[in-house]
């Protein structure tokens, strides 16, 4: 009947209201989702396997560009989740997602069962395993880390050393580690890195202004609005070196530092180089419960592993089963303020889904 | 009776013999002095009785088919060997009817249309050994067509795509037996000189048809003959005479030495292009279908090959294995790579001459080893127990082993990395060398002169510490599957001191494609134009295959194996030094520390 409204002017019926959506992965995008969603009346569920919301955010130390706090973002998403009525489950990782009689049917490898009018898949992403790439020595080397362990070891410690305790004096970060290589599986380019190693050099450069910080690229991709000014400034006032080449092969002298092989490609010739610390880009991957999530639906990956989309245009959070939908780094690598856009409007389909369902007594 | 008859079949023959001649003269002609001084030393009576025996084997009988693929061994078997009865039983029928040992060369071929009905000496048990073969070499024929067009049948996935050349020389051959069947057949209906077999098929002809087909079968049969031996120097039949040159020629010790000359023609031309090479390449797996041996020995043949099919091959040497004929097909394809890239060779002018360390022993990881840290790691460990005065050569800077160079055809481009390292090497007054890489194994112990340095495989000097028990690795019972790697195990023979040095820290599952049958793990050096998703579809089927023995680890003893293993991501990969000193370590009950594993602990601290 009210088919013909333009979408975005969704009334919450009664109807509606006995509606109930379930979200998987707790992330920034499972809570602004799931938030959303409750604010318009609908029932819906949260569903975490780890002990809290918030997802890799817990993690990081500052966010790129602005250096603001990620804990504050993830304390008002944690604030309007409960105040909207969010029914939330921690310790809980969803394994099947089945359509049964019109409705889904989520569970895990236990006994939880949770039955939704649709899903929104909000599982994130999986940081690339950097033992993958054995020639840099991660694992092996005491003094070569990933920026995930920069953000961990700034956030617990807010200050980075080596290994044995020092103040290192010269840091090489390195670009694409597990993204754009072929070798690994992985083509596409993660798209975050480039501008997280730069505001990590930035705060080395703050914290350790006697540190050198080279970072080795094959191109930089600053797509944000704020991103190139921060390149500047890294470059002007920080004096980050940036050397454009990749990375061949790492080894570890008996010191603990490490020499770097790599090539320079602007000035065409080997490199070779001593630092007391290597920081490695690791990309993001598709997460790993996402085959399982997609194997008793019509759920498909799309050529990297991530959530296909039905259409990358016009319904990048709808996928290919009709009444399950995505939201934030299922679909593809983003920003924190980019998940939360690409939250609201997979809420947004989701009201329209439901009240155009006719299964379901939408209207 | 008519003599025109013989005219086509002798004309053939003719034309034949000539051809033959002229190249068998050019080839043995072309080879180097030093291989013609070979050839010439190797006409003893051991050698060539061997030779012979060998071409009766492989040539006539064809042994390694038959091993291979019984139904299909029978096919040649029965053609060859059959047809080979015919003639020599052909030619002592004749010998005896004459009573004469100097018969005129065409009649054993004709004797039935000739010899209308003269009794002999056992002439009734001729006349039936002579339908007998007959009736073998026609049952090939008959299986011949049937793959043809039925290949599953023959346990074969693939059969090689023919030429008009090939066609034509095909058609005659097919139609040889049958003809000579009816012929001899209407024969018999007259004159009452057949057996068994031929009786009975003239019976039936004779029912149906006059005196004059009798002419008419014997001119077509004539000309079959004739039309096959003409044809034959310019198809791929030409392999039949040419294989038994190739027999001889190896035997005396002649091999490829990374240029061209005959013997490589000898080769080429000795491709029966029976396919089971085809059969036998994991390319296939990736949609790769026109570059493998038999197309590689096709197109050097036929002087159209491309870059493209030259340099898309793992060198795996799986091919090399069930060739029947034994062309060294790694060998071929990388001479032809050479004389491919002899213009485009990096001059290496940079190469620095670093200096020497006195040492005992010498470790050289390569390139490889050194994007796997992990197995240099346990190497030095290895060494530290060993008590050894170890010179790492290239742990700092070192060019590398040449043998990625070799396999990409630089071979003046890799002499250059040989001769700086060589300089090295002696100058260090070493007397091993340890590698830890297969690649640079075999490149050492092929193409290096290294005096009296011994060069040791990082598995056989690991096996000689356990033996000697300088170190004591912990059996457990971890269940281990080995992965032969390709320029390790068909490339240098070594299968067992790998299995040697794991049967001491676990168990060792026996699998089915191991040792000269084990896969290639897909990341050859060897192969210039294959894609990494191509290299993955060959990855991920080895190690499906390998994980259906639900190993704990998957051992290699190959940097390059590991790397590539390691990137499916579903399975545990080790290298074999890995796994001795880490069953070192958990036997004397010293946990290695990862840096990871910290990170990880702390990790959970957060969430
Ligand atoms: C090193 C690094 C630094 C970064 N720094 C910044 C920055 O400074 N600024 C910025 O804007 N962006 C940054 N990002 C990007 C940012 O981390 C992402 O945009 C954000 O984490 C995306 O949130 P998400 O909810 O989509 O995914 P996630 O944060 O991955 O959350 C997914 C959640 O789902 C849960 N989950 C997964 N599967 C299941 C399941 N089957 N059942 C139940 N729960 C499940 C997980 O436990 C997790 O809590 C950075 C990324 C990296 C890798
Ligand atoms: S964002 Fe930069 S570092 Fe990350 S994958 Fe893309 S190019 Fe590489
Ligand atoms: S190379 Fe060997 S196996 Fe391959 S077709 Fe020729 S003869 Fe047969
Ligand atoms: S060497 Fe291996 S990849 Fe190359 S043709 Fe032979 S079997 Fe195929
Ligand atoms: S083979 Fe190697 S791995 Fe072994 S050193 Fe030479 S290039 Fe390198």
């Amino acid at each position: 009947m009210n088919r013909f409204l333009p979408d975005v002017l969704i009334h919450t019926t009664e109807m509606m209201k006995n509606k109930h959506v379930a979200v998987i992965g707790g992330g920034i995008a499972g809570m602004e989702a799931a938030s959303v969603l409750a604010r318009q009346g609908l029932k819906v569920t949260l569903v975490e396997k780890q002990k809290a919301t918030g997802g890799k955010l817990n993690d990081w130390h500052h966010l790129f560009p602005d250096f603001s706090s990620p804990g504050v973002v993830v304390e008002n998403l944690d604030k309007k989740t409960v105040r909207a009525g969010v029914n939330v489950v921690c310790h809980t990782e969803i394994s099947h997602i089945e359509r049964n009689n019109g409705r889904f049917e989520l569970s895990d490898q236990r006994d939880v069962k949770i039955f939704a009018d649709a899903v929104i898949v909000a599982s994130g992403f999986h940081v690339f395993d950097a033992t993958l790439k054995e020639e840099y020595g991660y694992g092996l080397f005491s003094n070569v880390i990933t920026s995930v362990d920069f953000e961990r070891r700034m956030k617990k410690h807010g200050k980075l050393l080596t290994l044995q305790g020092t103040e290192p004096r010269r840091v090489a970060i390195i670009h694409c580690v597990g993204s754009r290589d072929a070798k690994v599986g992985n083509i596409y380019c993660s798209k975050v890195c480039c501008i997280t190693g730069i505001k990590q050099a930035i705060e080395i450069n703050k914290m350790l202004p006697e540190c050198e910080v080279f970072c080795f690229y094959m191109d930089l991709r600053l797509y944000g609005s704020k991103f190139d000014s921060l390149y500047l400034e890294a470059q002007k006032r920080h004096k980050i070196q940036f050397i454009r080449g990749r990375l061949s092969e790492a080894a570890e002298r008996p010191d603990k530092s490490l020499q770097l092989k790599a090539e320079d490609t602007l000035q065409g010739r080997p490199l070779r180089m001593n630092v007391d610390l290597v920081i490695l880009l690791v990309g993001m991957e598709p997460a790993l419960s996402n085959s399982s999530l997609m194997r008793n639906n019509q759920m498909k990956p799309d050529e990297n592993g991530f959530f296909r989309s039905v259409n990358m245009h016009e319904a990048r959070n709808v996928g290919t089963q009709e009444g399950i939908f995505m939201a934030g780094t299922a679909i593809c690598p983003m920003a924190v303020n980019e998940t939360l856009e690409n939250a609201r409007s997979a809420a947004l389909e989701v009201m329209n889904f439901l009240r155009t369902d006719k299964n379901h007594g939408g209207f | 009776m008519e003599n025109f008859i013989i005219i086509p079949f002798t004309v053939g023959l003719i034309y034949l013999t000539l051809v033959l001649i002229y190249r068998f003269v050019k080839w043995v002609r072309g080879l180097s002095k030093l291989d013609k001084l070979r050839l010439v030393q190797s006409f003893k009576i051991r050698r060539m009785l061997r030779s012979l025996k060998e071409v009766f084997y492989e040539g006539l009988l064809h042994r390694k088919i038959f091993r291979k693929n019984p139904v299909l061994g029978y096919m040649h078997m029965s053609l060859a060997f059959g047809w080979f009865l015919l003639i020599v039983l052909g030619h002592i029928e004749v010998m005896a009817a004459r009573r004469s040992l100097l018969v005129p060369f065409y009649l054993p071929v004709f004797f039935r249309y000739f010899e209308t009905g003269t009794t002999f000496f056992a002439s009734g048990i001729f006349s039936f050994l002579m339908d007998f073969f007959l009736l073998i070499v026609l049952s090939g024929v008959a299986l011949a067509m049937l793959k043809r067009f039925k290949k599953q049948l023959f346990g074969m996935k693939k059969t090689t795509r023919l030429k008009t050349g090939d066609r034509m020389a095909l058609t005659s051959l097919w139609l040889i037996f049958p003809l000579r069947l009816l012929a001899e057949g209407m024969s018999a209906e007259l004159y009452g000189n057949g057996s068994f077999l031929t009786s009975s098929v003239g019976h039936i002809i004779g029912s149906f048809s006059s005196e004059s087909t009798n002419l008419v079968l014997w001119t077509a049969y004539s000309c079959a003959l004739g039309f096959f031996f003409a044809a034959l120097p310019n198809s791929r039949y030409m392999h039949i005479p040419t294989e038994v040159l190739l027999i001889f020629v190896r035997n005396a010790g002649i091999r490829l030495k990374k240029r061209n000359n005959t013997y490589t023609d000898i080769q080429v031309f000795s491709c029966s292009r029976c396919g089971l090479c085809l059969d036998n390449c994991q390319m296939a797996a990736a949609g790769i279908n026109h570059a493998q041996s038999v197309y590689i020995l096709k197109n050097i043949r036929n002087n159209n090959l491309t870059d493209e099919q030259l340099f898309n091959c793992l060198l795996c040497g799986k091919c090399e294995v069930d060739c029947p004929v034994g062309i060294n097909t790694i060998d071929l394809r990388i001479t032809q790579r050479i004389e491919s890239t002899l213009q485009y060779n990096s001059s290496y002018n940079y190469l620095e001459d670093l200096p020497a360390r006195k040492a005992s022993t010498i470790y050289f990881a390569g390139c490889m080893t050194h994007l796997t840290p992990g197995i240099i790691a346990s190497m030095k460990t290895l060494f530290h127990m060993a008590g050894e005065n170890v010179w790492f050569m290239d742990e700092e800077k070192a060019p590398c082993c040449g043998r990625p160079l070799m396999l990409a055809g630089q071979h003046d481009a890799a002499s250059k990395l040989i001769v700086n390292n060589t300089r090295k090497i002696l100058g260090s007054g070493a007397k091993t060398l340890v590698v830890s890489c297969p690649i640079c194994y075999k490149v050492f112990r092929e193409d290096y002169e290294l005096g009296n340095v011994e060069v040791l495989f990082h598995a056989e000097y690991i096996s000689r510490l356990i033996r000697e028990q300088i170190i004591l690795p912990g059996k457990t019972t971890t269940r281990i599957v080995y992965h032969d790697p390709c320029e390790l195990g068909r490339g240098m023979g070594m299968f067992e001191p790998p299995r040697e040095v794991l049967r001491a820290t676990g168990k060792v599952i026996p699998v089915k494609n191991e040792k000269q049958m084990a896969h290639c793990c897909g990341g050859s050096l060897g192969n210039l134009k294959i894609s990494q998703q191509e290299r993955a579809v060959l990855r991920n089927q080895a190690v499906k295959d390998y994980q259906q023995y639900l190993p704990d680890v998957l051992a290699t003893a190959c940097p390059l194996c590991k790397k590539t293993f390691a990137r499916h991501r579903g399975i545990e990969v080790m290298d074999i030094a890995e796994i001795v000193v880490s069953s070192i370590r958990k036997s004397a009950e010293v946990v290695p520390v990862k840096a990871s594993v910290k990170e990880e602990a702390f990790a959970e601290e957060l969430v």
